[in-house]
C-alpha cells in the first residue's frame, strides 16, 4: 500500500509540473465541446433551389408559389432557360433545380399529362436525395390541388372519390428536435476517451523512451502497483473532464437529464478503467511516443466511426455491425444518450455494464500479461 | 546539396526503421476509406420499427407490408397496447412506432379518410427526421395508389436527374476529405513530432551545431514526409477509382499540383507548431486536438458548414482544408479547371506564406 501511495505522489508530481500538457488536458477537450458540439449539426435544411420556369403559365406560376412556400427551400434564382440551371450547378450556386417544360399548363389542358424536372447536384448524396424527394412531394401535392381547383372543369364527378390517409406524428424524448442534445453526450464520450487513451499510453512509453522505465524496473515495486499508479491519476483526471463535460452540457446546451447521474458515473468509471487499460495494452506493444500516438490514433479513429456518433449504427451492413459489439467508445455513447435523455434505467443497462466489465478483464489482463519487468 | 541528400537519407532511415509507425502510415488510409466507403452511412437501412395495429384490416395489413418490404425498415414487434410505446423506447430498440387506428380500413373504404399515427424516438432527431420523412413517403405512396382507381383528370410526371454522382454514393464525400485529413496527418502532424522528437532528445543541438544551414535541416526533415503523404494521396485515389468507382474527372496533372500545393501548406503548419513547443506531448496534443477534430468537423467533409452558427462559419475560413475539399471536389467531381479555383488556390497560398513566416521568426538556431 505505502509503495502505491509514492507512485501515485510521483505520478501526480508529474502531471502538475508539466503545465503545458495539464493546461492542454483540461481546457482544450471543454473548448472542443463547446465549439464541436455547434459544429455537428448534419441536418439538411436550406437547400437551394432555382427555379426554371420555361413555360410562363399560370400553373407554373402557382408551382412556384408551392415551392416559395416551402421551410426547406430557399429561392437563390429563377430563369427561363435551362442552361441556367446546369451554370448554377457548375459553380455551386445553387443544389436543386426545379425544371418547368415549355407547354406545361397547355398539354396538361389537351393530354392531362405534364412533366416536371428535378435536377440536382448530387456530389453531396444525402442532400441530393433528400431535396428531391422534398420536391417530388410539393409536386405531389400540388397536383392534387390542381386536380381540386381546375379539375372540375374538365371532369366534375372525379373529385369525389380521392382517398387520404391523414398523417399524425410526434416526437418524443427531445420534441424540439434538438440536435446538441443528441450530439454532447456522444462528443463528450469521444472527448474523455482520447484523453483516456492517449495520456495512458504515451505516460509509459515516455518512461521507455527516456530510459527511466528501467530505474523503475529494478526497484522492488510489483506489477500491479505500477500498473495502479499509472492507471488512476489518468482515470480522476478522466471523471473529473467528464463531470465538467456534463456541467457545461446543462449549463450551456441546456441538454437534458433524466436518468440517475450516479449510475451514469458509475459507468463512466468502469469505461475509464477499460479505455485505460487499451492505453496501456498499446503502450507495451511500442517503443516510442511517436508510435504510441499512432497506434492510438488507429484505434481511436475506428472506435469512433464505428461508434455510432456521427451515423447511427443500424444503417451500416450487417458485418460492420459485428465490428462495432467489441467496440466499447459504441457501449459507452449509447449509455450516455440512453440515461441521459431518456431516463433508461439499471436494468435496461445491465447488459452494458456486463459488457464492459468483461472489457476490462479482457483488455487489462493481455496488458498485464504483456508487460514485463525486464527489457 | 550532397549534405541535403544525406540528410534525407538519415530522415529516410528513421522512418523505415520505425515499422510500427510505417505501417500504420500507410494502412491508416486503407482501412478509413474502406470503413468510410462500405460502413459510414446517413441512409435509412432496416431502421427497427414497432407497430400498433388497432384495426386489423386489410388496409392496415396492405400498408404494413408496404413499409416492412421497402428495405428501409424492420419489424421489431408487434404491440398490444399504447402503455408499451414508452418501454420499447427506453429499452432503445425501436426508432419509430406506427400506430394504425381503430376501423382504419372501413374508414378508408366509407369516408375517403383515415389516420395513422406516427411516433418517433427523436433522441437522434436527424434520423428521426429522416425516418419520418421515409414512413411518409411510403403512406403517400400508397394513398396515390388508391386513387389510381379514381382516375383524376391531371397527371404530372416527376423526373429527376443527379449530377455528377448518379447513384447518389457517399463515398464521393468522403474521398476528398479524407484525401485532406490523411495529408494533414501525415505531413502536419509527423514533421511537428519529428522536430520536437530531435529537440526532446537533444540532437537537434548536434544538427545545429554541424555546417549545415537550419533552412536545409527543416528541408530536409520534411522532404522524406511529404514524399510519404503524396504516395498515401494517391492510394486513396486509387482505392477511391477502383474500388468505389469515384472518377476523376477534371486533369490529372491540375489535381496533383494542388495536393502538392496543400501539402506545402500543411508542411509549414507542422513546422510553425514545431517552432512554437519544445516536448512531442504538446506537439501531438495540438495536432490532434488543434488540427485534427477542427479538420474533420468544420471542413465540411462531415457536416455542412452553412448549418453552423455564423462565428463558426467565420472559424472555418481558417481551416486551410475546407478550401482544398473545394478544390478537390470541383477538379475531381465535377470536372472543371483551373479558372473555378484559381481563388481557393490562391488562399492556400497565401495559407503557406503566413506559416513559414511565422515560423522563419520564431525559429532559433540557438539553444537556451
Amino acid at each position: 500500500m505505502r509503495t502505491l501511495r509514492f507512485i501515485l505522489e510521483k505520478e501526480f508530481t508529474q502531471i502538475f509540473r508539466n503545465k503545458a500538457l495539464l493546461r492542454i488536458m483540461i481546457f482544450m477537450p471543454l473548448l472542443q465541446l463547446l465549439v464541436l458540439s455547434y459544429a455537428v449539426d448534419y441536418e439538411i435544411k436550406n437547400i437551394r433551389l432555382m427555379f426554371v420556369d420555361m413555360d410562363r403559365s399560370h400553373f407554373s406560376g402557382l408551382l412556384f408559389s408551392q415551392l416559395q412556400g416551402s421551410p426547406y427551400f430557399t429561392i437563390t434564382d429563377q430563369s427561363e432557360k435551362m442552361s441556367d440551371a446546369h451554370d448554377a450547378i457548375e459553380h455551386d450556386a445553387c443544389d436543386i433545380a426545379v425544371v418547368v417544360e415549355p407547354d406545361f399548363e397547355k398539354k396538361l389542358y389537351r393530354t392531362g399529362e405534364s412533366n416536371v424536372q428535378i435536377i440536382a447536384n448530387a456530389i453531396d448524396g444525402t442532400k441530393a436525395s433528400l431535396g428531391s424527394n422534398y420536391a417530388t412531394s410539393i409536386v405531389r401535392n400540388y397536383s392534387l390541388m390542381l386536380n381540386k381547383q381546375y379539375g372540375l372543369d374538365v371532369q366534375p364527378n372525379a373529385m369525389s372519390s380521392i382517398r387520404q390517409i391523414e398523417i399524425n406524428y410526434s416526437y418524443w424524448f427531445n420534441p424540439d428536435l434538438n440536435y446538441k442534445a443528441f450530439m454532447v453526450p456522444g462528443i463528450l464520450v469521444l472527448l474523455v476517451t482520447l484523453i483516456g487513451v492517449f495520456l495512458a499510453s504515451m505516460n509509459i512509453v515516455m518512461e521507455k523512451e527516456l530510459g527511466t522505465i528501467e530505474q523503475i524496473n529494478v526497484t522492488p515495486i510489483k506489477k500491479h502497483h505500477f500498473i495502479i499508479g499509472k492507471t488512476l491519476p489518468f482515470w480522476i483526471i478522466g471523471l473529473m473532464e467528464f463531470g465538467f463535460g456534463l456541467l457545461l452540457g446543462k449549463l450551456v446546451f441546456d441538454i437534458p437529464m433524466i436518468g440517475n447521474l450516479f449510475m451514469l458515473f458509475c459507468f463512466a468509471g468502469t469505461y475509464l478503467f477499460a479505455i485505460l487499460g487499451l492505453g496501456l495494452l498499446i503502450s507495451t506493444l511500442t517503443n516510442t511516443q511517436q508510435q504510441a500516438m499512432f497506434i492510438s490514433w488507429f484505434f481511436l479513429v475506428l472506435f469512433i466511426l464505428l461508434g455510432g456518433l456521427f451515423s447511427a449504427i443500424e444503417n451500416m451492413p450487417l458485418w460492420a455491425q459485428t465490428i462495432t459489439r467489441f467496440n466499447p467508445v459504441r457501449y459507452f455513447i449509447e449509455v450516455n444518450r440512453m440515461v441521459l435523455l431518456k431516463g433508461s434505467g439499471l436494468s435496461d443497462l445491465a447488459g452494458h455494464f456486463a459488457l464492459m466489465f468483461l472489457f476490462i478483464i479482457v483488455i487489462n489482463g493481455l496488458a498485464i500479461f504483456r508487460y514485463r519487468k525486464t527489457t | 546539396m550532397h549534405r541535403l541528400i544525406a540528410f534525407v537519407r538519415k530522415e529516410i532511415f528513421h522512418i523505415l526503421r520505425d515499422w510500427r509507425t510505417l505501417i500504420i502510415l500507410i494502412g491508416m488510409p486503407i482501412i478509413q476509406i474502406l470503413v468510410f466507403g462500405f460502413a459510414i452511412t446517413n441512409e435509412i437501412k432496416n431502421a427497427s420499427i414497432a407497430i400498433l395495429d388497432n384495426a386489423q384490416d386489410h388496409h392496415s395489413a396492405a400498408l404494413i407490408n408496404k413499409v416492412l418490404s421497402s428495405g428501409y425498415f424492420r419489424l421489431e414487434t408487434y404491440l398490444d397496447s399504447p402503455v408499451e410505446i414508452e418501454g420499447v423506447f427506453r429499452k432503445g430498440k425501436v426508432k419509430e412506432v406506427i400506430v394504425f387506428e381503430n376501423n382504419f380500413g372501413a374508414k378508408i373504404e366509407k369516408e375517403n379518410k383515415a389516420a395513422v399515427q406516427l411516433i418517433l424516438d427523436a433522441a437522434d432527431p436527424n434520423s428521426a427526421t429522416m425516418i419520418l420523412n421515409y414512413t411518409q413517403a411510403i403512406i403517400a405512396d400508397y394513398q396515390a395508389s388508391q386513387n389510381k382507381l379514381a382516375n383524376l383528370p391531371f397527371t404530372i410526371g416527376v423526373t429527376s436527374q443527379m449530377f455528377y454522382n448518379q447513384e447518389l454514393k457517399g463515398v464521393y464525400m468522403f474521398v476528398p476529405g479524407l484525401i485532406s485529413i490523411i495529408l494533414m496527418l501525415v505531413t502536419a502532424m509527423m514533421t511537428s513530432i519529428s522536430i520536437t522528437k530531435e529537440k526532446e532528445l537533444g540532437t537537434m543541438e548536434i544538427l545545429l551545431a554541424t555546417p549545415m544551414k537550419p533552412g536545409i535541416i527543416i528541408i530536409g526533415k520534411v522532404l522524406p514526409y511529404l514524399l510519404l503523404a503524396f504516395t498515401n494521396a494517391i492510394i486513396v485515389l486509387l482505392l477511391g477509382y477502383f474500388v468505389f468507382g469515384v472518377p476523376v474527372n477534371g486533369s490529372l496533372p491540375l489535381l496533383l499540383g494542388e495536393m502538392l500545393l496543400f501539402i506545402l501548406t500543411v508542411l509549414s503548419l507542422g513546422i510553425m507548431i514545431s517552432t512554437i513547443t519544445n516536448s512531442q506531448q504538446v506537439a501531438l496534443m495540438i495536432s490532434l486536438m488543434g488540427l485534427m477534430l477542427p479538420t474533420m468537423l468544420l471542413s465540411g467533409f462531415l457536416f455542412p458548414i452553412e448549418n453552423m452558427p455564423l462565428p463558426l462559419q467565420i472559424v472555418s475560413n481558417i481551416v486551410p482544408a475546407k478550401w482544398f475539399i473545394i478544390i478537390i471536389k470541383t477538379i475531381m467531381l465535377k470536372g472543371l479547371g483551373f479558372g473555378f479555383i484559381w481563388k481557393e488556390s490562391l488562399i492556400l497560398f497565401g495559407f503557406m506564406l503566413f506559416f513559414l513566416s511565422i515560423s522563419i521568426k520564431k525559429f532559433t538556431p540557438r539553444i537556451e
